[in-house]
């Protein structure tokens, strides 16, 4: 099938989709965007989040086609012109990326609490990463990077 | 042949920062933006999908097979069995004894069988299903213990019942009987862990032009996965080139082969590239797991707590081969009773084989069993003789000069008892605030407002070897090349050191600029034109790659000099900042001036101290050449009448010898951590009649960001003299000591035995 799909501002078209094809399955691997990643496939892990209509989603549950007409921003659209997103740089600066599997999906959903919550404390920022596991960092570096990230938007605001 | 879309490339180093610092990973934009290619994201025009058909069953003979119908399938390219491996059958970490394919019997469930590879991973998948095998479905051998009691009537596999059997013998354990004025004993059990590290198993096997294979792997070791490849391929190691894909966390999983074999298979058989990708529920049956443990311990001590014997049976069952299990039994035996000295022992570790899932390499291996035996057992001793957890402990804790369980004298600061001093010091954590149901177990369940709520504190320490030890020649290379880059120095590292997520690659960076006095740094991906790194394991990198590059970069940095001499006519030369620098005369020339157009390479072999082999009956032997230290404190709230837990804190100390990038090394203690909580509270692949119930994230629980609490880190630095650096390996000893430590901690808030770990709800209440 034919899925039309905006992803990360550009429209796209994709052809000879297979009707039991993931989103993230169409976006790693037909889209050349494999940002997000392919950890459980299932929606246990978080890994796969992007954002479809400005929700966060997990794209691994999300069907190819119901993407149809729709927008999809995934990691790879974050940093923009002028350089890396704040969330991405904090992530780095505070040293919550170890094998960075995880990082892509934590990000996105990162972006969004904090889109949602300018100043969220310890235990919001434990209630929104609690669908994304990370198995190297132990997430005392995520929740560094999190406070982080807030507070630079914060002063940039 | 073309390389891969995202192939893996050099990567320069940000920051300038030198050993101590903690300058940004290399990798971490790449990781951030999403533009790092793991394993799973490599794509190449042309490349078929592979797959891989695996046993249902954890025993059974394989009467036939037919690949007929699936080879039939449209967009199917090949199908093949145990007969199209060229080469060797079998392959193995330490002993080849592991099928590529099952040839007549499939000894575990999930053990591949068939493989396939075709246009789409659903095509591959459908094809799998159309390959007809019959199976005579065989008893499985499931109980490592009676493995051990008669291992003639349990064998699975040629090389026997029992996989290693390691005494160690001190004294006379029967007389320190007679005279012990305090006896404890206790049984205890380890589940199966998984490493369940994010990124699955997953590569890309290109044929090349002449007649090898160029992989892209994620894989903890690549020489030692090439070395197990060429035979079973019939190739020369020298036609199989290995470049490091992305690799999403590795644990100790991905030290054995997983689908390396295979893909080189389909990719040599089709002529195209072929990639395979495990899903998550394969990955609970393409890897080896911690190894599951039934120990049995008996301590002795006088009554004002100072130990006399232990009598100690520890089995591990390692699954139908062989992988690392010798040395998980090694380590199980050599540190069987902890950092606390025994005037008489008598242990003995064994590793069975069986037809439960396989079980290797996962951190800490062998010495995460026996810490939560030999930790509950001081826990227990403490009791007995009216000591507090930290007194009984602090009593019998090995120094600098004390011997091992093996006789081995450490020879290096083991600051045991300064270390439980310092935890016992840290402030604990307040009591919960109720009113806030997200500060108490069960959180926003509401399974509480705090009734039945009660508070518990335990204690853990763990020793645990650094490096390989036993006798192996264990080394590590590195290739460094300083060169003059548009006027500016600039240094290229190359090792085939797995980064793993640890940060090696950070540190790399780090020791080339605090040696060659240069800021600009480059990153080779790690592959074997370069010599052997060994194992990104064992705690072993910063440590062993580390003082390979640090060797490279010191011959290196004797060539700049002596050419700088020849030009200065000057003997007292060094070169800091880019600057080569006189005592007498101060700046003389500029690093880029003296390189001009002629690059300086060296490559060094470093080789940590020769240790030995354990006596095969008496255990005895300097067998380690470094031990790591950590300890842990936990304080649980536990709601007594439900079983759930909230773990409040978790503080530790840690002794590294030198801290060489702070937020790194902060990284591996808290996510060491977090694997022993989920070993002590979530973790376990349930096995019934060996077969695996819960390959899944929806039934095997890791941690989330809800079951970590805050960590208090009190890092201290006593140097080893021994070690590059004075730096002791971090990554391994706080997986041991936070799973006691919490296991002691719900045992102090209920009072309940606790002897097998995962502790479940029901172990809780009742």
């Amino acid at each position: 099938m034919r899925v039309n799909v905006t992803v990360n501002g550009s429209a796209a078209t994709v052809d000879d989709v297979w009707e039991g094809e993931s989103l993230l399955y169409m976006l790693r691997e037909r889209m050349g965007l494999p940002g997000s990643k392919n950890a459980c496939e299932q929606g246990e892990c978080g890994s796969c989040t992007v954002y479809l209509d400005g929700l966060p989603v997990c794209s691994c549950l999300v069907a190819a086609g119901q993407a149809e007409g729709r927008a999809v921003r995934t990691v790879e659209g974050l940093a923009g012109a002028d350089g890396l997103d704040p969330v991405q740089r904090a992530f780095v600066d505070a040293g919550a990326v170890q094998c960075g599997f995880c990082t892509p999906g934590l990000i996105v959903q990162t972006h969004d609490l904090i889109n949602r919550v300018p100043d969220p404390d310890d235990a919001e920022i434990r209630e929104a990463l609690a669908g994304n596991l990370c198995r190297c960092t132990g997430y005392e570096k995520i929740l560094d990077a999190v406070r982080l990230a807030a507070a630079r938007r914060r002063e940039d605001a | 042949m073309a390389a891969p879309v995202k192939a893996p490339g050099r990567v320069d180093a940000p920051g300038r920062g030198r050993v101590g610092d903690s300058p940004p990973r290399p990798d971490g934009t790449l990781k951030v933006t999403g533009e790092f290619a793991y394993a799973s994201d490599l794509w190449m025009s042309g490349m078929l999908w592979g797959a891989t058909l695996r046993s249902p069953h954890p025993r059974a003979r394989i009467r036939s097979l037919d690949v007929g119908p699936a080879l039939a399938t449209p967009g199917v390219h090949a199908v093949l069995t145990h007969e199209d491996v060229p080469g060797a059958k079998v392959f193995g970490l330490d002993l080849p004894d592991q099928p590529v394919l099952a040839v007549d019997e499939v000894r575990y469930q999930g053990e591949p069988v068939a493989l396939v590879a075709a246009d789409h991973p659903e095509i591959a998948r459908r094809a799998l299903d159309r390959i007809v095998v019959d199976y005579e479905v065989l008893e499985p051998v499931t109980d490592a213990r009676a493995v051990v009691a008669d291992p003639e009537r349990y064998r699975v596999q040629e090389n026997g019942g029992i996989v290693r059997h390691q005494p160690v013998r001190v004294g006379d354990v029967d007389r320190a009987r007679a005279e012990a004025e305090v006896v404890v004993t206790g049984e205890y059990e380890v589940g199966i862990q998984d490493q369940a590290f994010l990124g699955p198993e997953a590569g890309l096997a290109v044929p090349a032009d002449d007649g090898g294979v160029d992989l892209y792997v994620s894989t903890q070791w690549i020489h030692r996965d090439v070395e197990q490849i060429a035979p079973c391929l019939d190739l020369p190691a020298e036609r199989i080139r290995m470049t490091m894909a992305g690799v999403g966390g590795a644990f100790g999983g991905r030290e054995d082969l997983s689908m390396q074999i295979h893909a080189a298979m389909l990719a040599l058989r089709t002529g195209r590239p072929v990639k395979m990708s495990y899903n998550r529920r394969e990955s609970f049956f393409g890897h080896v797991h911690r190894h599951p443990a039934w120990m049995r311990y008996e301590y002795g001590a006088t009554k004002e707590g100072r130990l006399l014997y232990a009598d100690v049976q520890i089995v591990l069952d390692g699954g139908a081969y062989t992988s690392s299990s010798m040395n998980v039994v090694g380590n199980a035996a050599s540190l069987g009773v902890g950092p606390y000295e025994f005037p008489n022992l008598r242990i003995d570790g064994y590793g069975a084989y069986t037809n439960n899932p396989p079980c290797g390499a996962m951190r800490g291996f062998g010495a995460v069993q026996a810490c939560f035996a030999y930790e509950s057992m001081m826990d227990r001793l403490a009791a007995a003789c009216g000591l507090t957890p930290v007194q009984i402990r602090h009593r019998n804790a090995v120094t600098q000069g004390s011997r091992l369980a093996t006789g081995q004298i450490i020879d290096s600061p083991a600051p045991l008892a300064p270390m439980l001093e310092r935890l016992e010091a840290m402030p604990l954590p307040p009591v919960a605030d109720t009113s806030d149901l997200r500060n108490l177990p069960g959180g926003v369940a509401q399974t509480t407002h705090g009734e039945g709520v009660v508070r518990g504190i335990g204690y853990g320490v763990g020793i645990k070897n650094i490096c390989f030890s036993e006798g192996f020649d264990d080394l590590s290379t590195a290739r460094v090349r300083l060169e003059a880059i548009g006027g500016e120095p600039t240094v290229l590292v190359h090792t085939a050191a797995a980064e793993v997520g640890q940060g090696l690659v950070t540190l790399k960076a780090q020791i080339a600029r605090t040696e060659l006095g240069v800021d600009r740094v480059t990153i080779a991906p790690a592959d074997n034109a370069v010599g052997n790194a060994g194992s990104s394991s064992a705690s072993r990198q910063s440590y062993m790659t580390g003082g390979a590059v640090k060797a490279a970069c010191e011959a290196v940095r004797a060539e700049l000099l002596a050419r700088a001499a020849r030009r200065t006519g000057r003997g007292d030369l060094s070169v800091r900042n880019g600057v080569i620098v006189s005592r007498a005369a101060g700046e003389v020339a500029t690093v880029a001036e003296i390189l001009g157009d002629d690059p300086i390479e060296e490559t060094r072999e470093y080789h940590h101290r020769p240790t030995t082999p354990l006596d095969p009956v008496t255990g005895q032997g300097s067998s380690h050449t470094q031990l790591a230290l950590c300890v842990h404190r936990a304080v649980v709230d536990v709601d007594v009448e439900l079983g759930l837990v909230k773990v409040v804190e978790l503080a530790a100390v840690q002794d590294v010898g030198r801290i060489m990038n702070r937020q790194s090394l902060e990284g591996q203690i808290h996510g060491g951590t977090a694997q022993g909580l989920g070993l002590a509270v979530m973790e376990e692949i349930v096995v019934a009649d060996g077969a695996i119930r819960n390959p899944s994230f929806t039934d095997y629980l890791i941690p989330t960001i809800l079951d970590m609490p805050p960590m208090r880190l009190d890092i201290v630095e006593y140097p080893d003299p021994h070690a590059p650096y004075g730096l002791r390996g971090a990554g391994e000893p706080p997986t041991l000591s936070s799973t006691p430590a919490i296991v002691a901690a719900l045992r102090d808030a209920t009072g309940k035995a606790l002897t097998r770990v995962p502790v479940r709800p029901e172990h809780l209440v009742g």
